[in-house]
C-alpha cells in the first residue's frame, strides 16, 4: 500500500519530496529514490536524518557501491519506532537519533545481527550486541541569537542560563524554544538524560514553561526561528544540524553549556525481516568507517565516531547504550516523566 | 595383556602408565575448573539481577490505592555491564501488571518475601534467566503483593563460559604435556641404575667373572646378588674343571714317562727289525701323548695366570731367543735350521714371563713339528712406531685353505694334519696369552713361498 502511494508520488527521480502523506498508520516525512542503473538491488533506509543532511553519504555511498539502489525514508524518531516495532513495516536499515527507542528495538528482538571488519573497528561503546551501531556523536548544544544577547553575558552553565532567563523575562517570553519530548524522541532522550545528569534541568524547565517557550519537533525548526530571529534562544538543539546551519547564517551562536554537554550517538540497526541485510550491512560497514570521509564530515556536519573525544573532554557526557536506556521508556516512568515535565513547561 | 606387559620396556611402561595418569588429572582439572568458573560467572549474573530486582522493590511506592514504580535507571543499566544481553522485567501488583513486558511470565515458585529466586526458562525465543523478587508494598488498608520478575539472555554468559572453557582446555592441554614430558625424564632416570649395571656387566672381559660391584638401589640389591652368587659358582665350577684337567694330565704323564723309559730301554735290547719299529712307533705315541698332556696343563696354567697377569718389563728377543735355545734340539732331530732375525733394537713390553715364553715355545714346536725334514724356521722379531711383532715362519705344509680364525679354537686343528698327532692347543694358548696382554695372534700364510707364518702383535709399551 504504502509502496504504491510512494512510486505515484515519486514519479520523477532526483526531485526534492516534501512532506508525503499516504494512508498509512506512521508517518512518512519526506522520501527519496537514488537509483542506479543496472542495480542488482534497493534497500529501504529509514531515517530520522534530514534528505538534504545525509545526501552526501548515499551518494558516496554508491559511488563505492555501484550495485545498489537507495530508496531513504526520513520520519521522525517516535515514528520510525512506531513503524517497526508496531507495524512491521519492511525497511532494511533503521537510522535514528533515538538511542533508547533504538535500543528498545533491538532489546526486545526487532533487530538482526550483523559483524564485519568495519564493525569490529568500532570502539565498543559504540555499538551494542552486534545489532545496533553508532556511526556519529553530535552533541546537544544552545543555540543563541547575538541580537538578543547584544546587552546580556552570554550564559556558560545550567545555573547561569536559569538566571539569566528569570532576570530578562522581556527578552526571552516567548522567545525559548526547545524539543517538545512528548512528540519527539530525541527530545526525549535529551530531556530524561539532563533530569539524570542536573538537578537544574527541572528548574530550568520550569523557568521555560514560565517564559512560555515554544515547542518543536525538530532541532531543523528551532535553529530557523533562532536565525529569523523569532526565538532568542533554542534549548537543546543538536550541534551538528546548527554547525551546518550556521555557515550561511550571521547572528547565530553555537554555545555548549560547561557543566555538561550530553553527545547522543546516531545509530544504525537492520530491522529483522530486512529483504537486503547484506546490502544494509555494507551500508552499516561504510557508516562505521564514516571518520575516512572527512569530505562527508565537511559536507553533512555529522561527526564521525572518534575514540579520542569520548575519552579527553570531560565536560562531554556521552550517553552510554545498554539496558539503562530503556527504563526511561518504561510506561510508569514516562507517564511520570512526561506529567512533571507537561506541567512545568505548560503553565499558561 | 600379560605376555605383552612382560616384554614391554619398563622405561615405556613408566610413561604411558604416568602420561595416562596426567591425562586423568587434566581430564578433572579441565572439569572442574569449567565448572566452578561457569558457577561463578553464572551467580555472577544471578547477583546482579537480585540488586537489580532489589532496587526497583525499593522504587515501589502507592498512589491514590494503586501501586506505582519509579524504575531507578540504574536498575537496567547495570545489567549491562557485564554482558550487552537483552533485558526484559514486569512488576505485578495483585496479579495485574504494573509495568513492564505483559508477557513476561511470573516464575512457577513460591513467593517468599525479601528472597530473590531464580529460575533458567525461556522468553521471546531465547533463553533467559529470570529473577523474582516478593515484596509487599502498603495499599492503604491492605498491602498489596507485588512481584518483580527481571529476565536477562545469557549471552554474556555463553561467551564467558566458552572463554573460560578455552583459557582451561589450553591449561589442561599445558598440563598434559608437561606432565608428560616430566614423566619421560622420571622414567628415564628410573631406568638409569638398571643400564647402568647392564653396562658393567656387558663391559666385562670373556672370563671376568669376579663380583659385580656397582652401586645400585635396593631394588637391584636381589639381582646383583644372584648374578654374584651365579658367577661366583661359575667360577668354582670352572676352576675344578681347570684344576681336573690339570690334574689328570699331570697323573698321565708321569707313568708316560715310565712307560717311555722302559720301552728305550727294551728298544735298545731288540733285534727283531720288525719288533723294533712296532716299538719306535710306540715310543713315539707315547711321546705326543704326554705333549698333549704338557700342553693341556699348559692351558690350563695359561688360564689361571690370565686371569691373575703379572707385568714385568720383558725384552721379546731374550724371550725369542731363549725359546730358541731350548727347543734346538727338537730341531736338530729332524736337521732343522732356526733362523734368528731378532731385529728389533728395544723390543721391551709389559707381561708375564712364562705366559709369553709358553705362547713363543708352543708356535716354534708346532712349527718344528709341522716342518718337513732339513728345512729352516724363521723367529723374527721386528718393532715399527706402534707395535712390537714376533714371527715364526716355516717352509711347512701351511693352513692349507683352512679358516684361519678357527684355528685358535680350542682342539681345533687344520684340515691337513691327519698323519700328525696334535692336541690342538697350541695355537689356542698362544692366542689367549696375546689377548691378555691386549696384543693380537694373526696367522698367515708365508708370503715368501712355502709354508705358515704366525705373528705375535703387541702395542709397545
Amino acid at each position: 500500500m504504502r509502496r504504491s502511494c510512494v512510486q505515484t508520488v515519486l514519479a520523477s527521480l532526483f526531485t526534492f519530496v516534501s512532506l508525503v502523506f499516504c494512508a498509512q498508520a506512521f508517518e512518512i516525512e519526506a522520501q527519496k529514490r537514488y537509483p542506479v542503473a543496472g542495480a542488482q538491488r534497493t534497500i529501504s533506509i529509514l531515517s530520522t536524518a534530514d534528505i538534504a543532511v545525509f545526501e552526501p553519504i548515499i551518494l558516496a555511498f554508491q559511488l563505492a557501491n555501484p550495485d545498489i539502489s537507495i530508496n531513504y525514508v526520513t520520519s521522525g524518531s517516535t515514528e520510525v519506532m512506531k513503524a517497526i516495532y508496531e507495524e512491521g513495516a519492511q525497511f532494511d536499515l533503521v537510522i535514528s537519533s533515538a538511542m533508547d527507542l533504538q535500543t528498545k528495538l533491538a532489546n526486545d528482538g526487532f533487530a538482526l545481527d550483523y559483524s564485519s571488519e568495519a564493525t569490529a573497528s568500532l570502539p565498543s561503546w559504540a555499538k551494542w550486541r552486534n545489532q545496533l551501531f553508532g556511526f556519529t556523536q553530535e552533541p546537544a548544544v544552545m543555540v543563541i541569537s547575538e541580537a538578543a544577547f547584544a546587552n546580556l553575558d552570554v550564559p556558560r552553565t545550567r545555573q547561569e542560563l536559569i538566571e539569566t532567563l528569570r532576570d530578562n523575562p522581556e527578552t526571552f517570553a516567548g522567545r525559548v524554544g526547545t524539543y517538545d519530548v512528548r512528540t519527539s524522541g530525541l527530545g526525549y532522550l535529551f530531556a530524561t538524560q539532563d533530569s539524570r545528569n542536573t538537578e537544574s534541568f527541572w528548574r530550568l524547565t520550569e523557568v521555560m514553561g514560565r517564559l512560555d517557550a515554544q515547542l518543536y519537533c525538530c532541532s531543523g525548526g528551532m535553529i530557523a526561528d533562532v536565525a529569523s530571529g523569532k526565538l532568542a534562544l533554542a534549548y537543546n538543539v543538536l550541534g551538528s544540524y546548527a554547525e551546518s546551519q550556521l555557515q550561511g547564517t550571521d547572528g547565530l551562536k553555537i554555545v555548549p553549556l560547561d557543566d555538561f554537554v550530553g553527545v547522543m550517538l546516531r545509530t544504525a540497526l537492520i530491522p529483522k525481516g530486512a529483504k537486503q541485510a547484506e546490502g544494509a550491512g555494507r551500508m552499516i560497514d561504510f557508516l562505521a568507517r564514516l571518520r575516512t570521509h572527512p569530505e562527508l564530515t565537511a559536507a553533512t556536519g555529522l561527526p564521525p565516531i572518534v575514540e579520542q573525544t569520548q575519552l579527553s573532554g570531560t565536560v562531554l557526557r556521552p550517553i552510554r547504550l545498554g539496558p539503562g536506556l530503556l527504563v526511561f521508556l518504561d510506561q510508569l516512568r514516562r507517564e511520570t516523566f512526561l506529567r512533571s515535565w507537561t506541567s512545568s513547561i505548560k503553565q499558561n | 595383556m600379560i605376555r605383552f606387559l612382560a616384554t614391554t620396556s619398563i622405561r615405556r611402561r613408566l610413561v604411558v602408565q604416568l602420561s595416562v595418569m596426567a591425562a586423568l588429572l587434566s581430564i578433572v582439572f579441565f572439569v572442574a575448573v569449567r565448572s566452578i568458573a561457569e558457577q561463578a560467572a553464572a551467580d555472577t549474573q544471578d547477583n546482579i539481577l537480585a540488586a537489580s530486582a532489589t532496587s526497583i522493590a525499593d522504587a515501589l511506592y502507592s498512589e491514590r490505592g494503586q501501586v506505582r514504580v519509579e524504575l531507578p535507571y540504574s536498575a537496567l543499566s547495570m545489567l549491562g555491564t557485564i554482558s550487552e544481553d537483552r533485558v526484559f522485567y514486569r512488576v505485578v501488583a495483585d496479579d495485574e501488571t504494573v509495568t513492564g513486558y505483559g508477557d513476561l511470565a511470573v516464575p512457577d515458585v513460591p513467593a517468599r518475601q525479601r528472597v530473590a529466586q531464580f529460575v533458567t526458562s525461556e522468553y521471546r525465543g531465547e533463553e533467559v534467566r529470570v529473577v523474582s523478587l516478593a515484596r509487599a508494598v502498603s495499599n492503604g488498608e491492605r498491602a498489596a503483593d507485588v512481584r518483580i520478575i527481571i529476565a536477562q539472555t545469557r549471552r554474556g554468559l555463553a561467551v564467558i563460559s566458552s572463554q573460560i572453557t578455552s583459557t582451561a582446555m589450553a591449561v589442561a592441554i599445558g598440563f598434559f604435556l608437561m606432565a608428560t614430558a616430566l614423566s619421560l625424564l622420571a622414567a628415564q632416570s628410573a631406568v638409569a641404575p638398571l643400564k647402568k649395571l647392564a653396562q658393567s656387566v656387558t663391559r666385562r672381559g670373556p672370563k671376568d667373572l669376579r663380583p659385580v660391584v656397582t652401586k645400585t638401589p635396593g631394588e637391584l640389591v636381589p639381582l646383583v646378588d644372584a648374578l654374584n652368587n651365579f658367577m661366583m659358582r661359575l667360577r668354582a665350577s670352572l676352576t675344578r674343571s681347570e684344576e681336573f684337567i690339570a690334574e689328570a694330565a699331570h697323573r698321565v704323564r708321569t707313568p708316560l714317562a715310565t712307560v717311555r723309559t722302559q720301552a728305550e730301554v727294551v728298544y735298545r735290547q731288540m733285534e727283531k727289525p720288525a719288533n723294533r719299529k712296532a716299538l719306535r712307533e710306540m715310543i713315539r705315541a707315547v711321546d705326543e701323548s704326554s705333549r698333549s698332556a704338557g700342553q693341556l696343563l699348559d692351558h690350563a696354567m695359561v688360564t689361571f695366570r690370565t686371569d691373575q697377569l703379572e707385568r714385568d718389563e720383558i725384552d721379546l728377543c731374550k724371550l725369542a731367543a731363549e725359546t730358541c735355545e731350548r727347543l734346538q734340539p727338537t730341531a736338530e732331530l729332524k736337521d732343522i735350521e732356526i733362523i734368528r732375525e731378532l731385529v728389533a733394537e728395544r723390543a721391551m713390553i709389559f707381561g708375564d714371563n712364562i705366559l709369553l715364553q709358553n705362547a713363543v715355545r708352543n708356535i716354534l714346536d708346532n712349527a718344528i713339528k709341522y716342518s718337513p725334514a732339513e728345512s729352516s724356521i724363521v723367529v723374527r722379531v721386528t718393532q715399527d712406531d706402534d707395535t712390537i711383532k714376533l714371527s715364526v715362519t716355516d717352509q711347512g705344509r701351511g693352513f692349507a685353505n683352512a679358516d684361519l680364525g678357527k684355528l685358535t679354537a680350542r682342539f681345533s686343528r687344520g684340515v691337513n694334519v691327519d698323519d700328525i698327532v696334535g692336541s690342538g692347543l697350541g695355537l689356542t694358548i698362544a692366542d689367549e696369552v696375546v689377548r691378555a696382554h691386549n696384543g693380537q695372534l694373526r696367522v698367515e700364510s708365508n708370503k715368501e713361498g712355502v709354508g705358515a707364518c704366525v705373528v705375535l702383535v703387541f702395542k709397545r709399551s
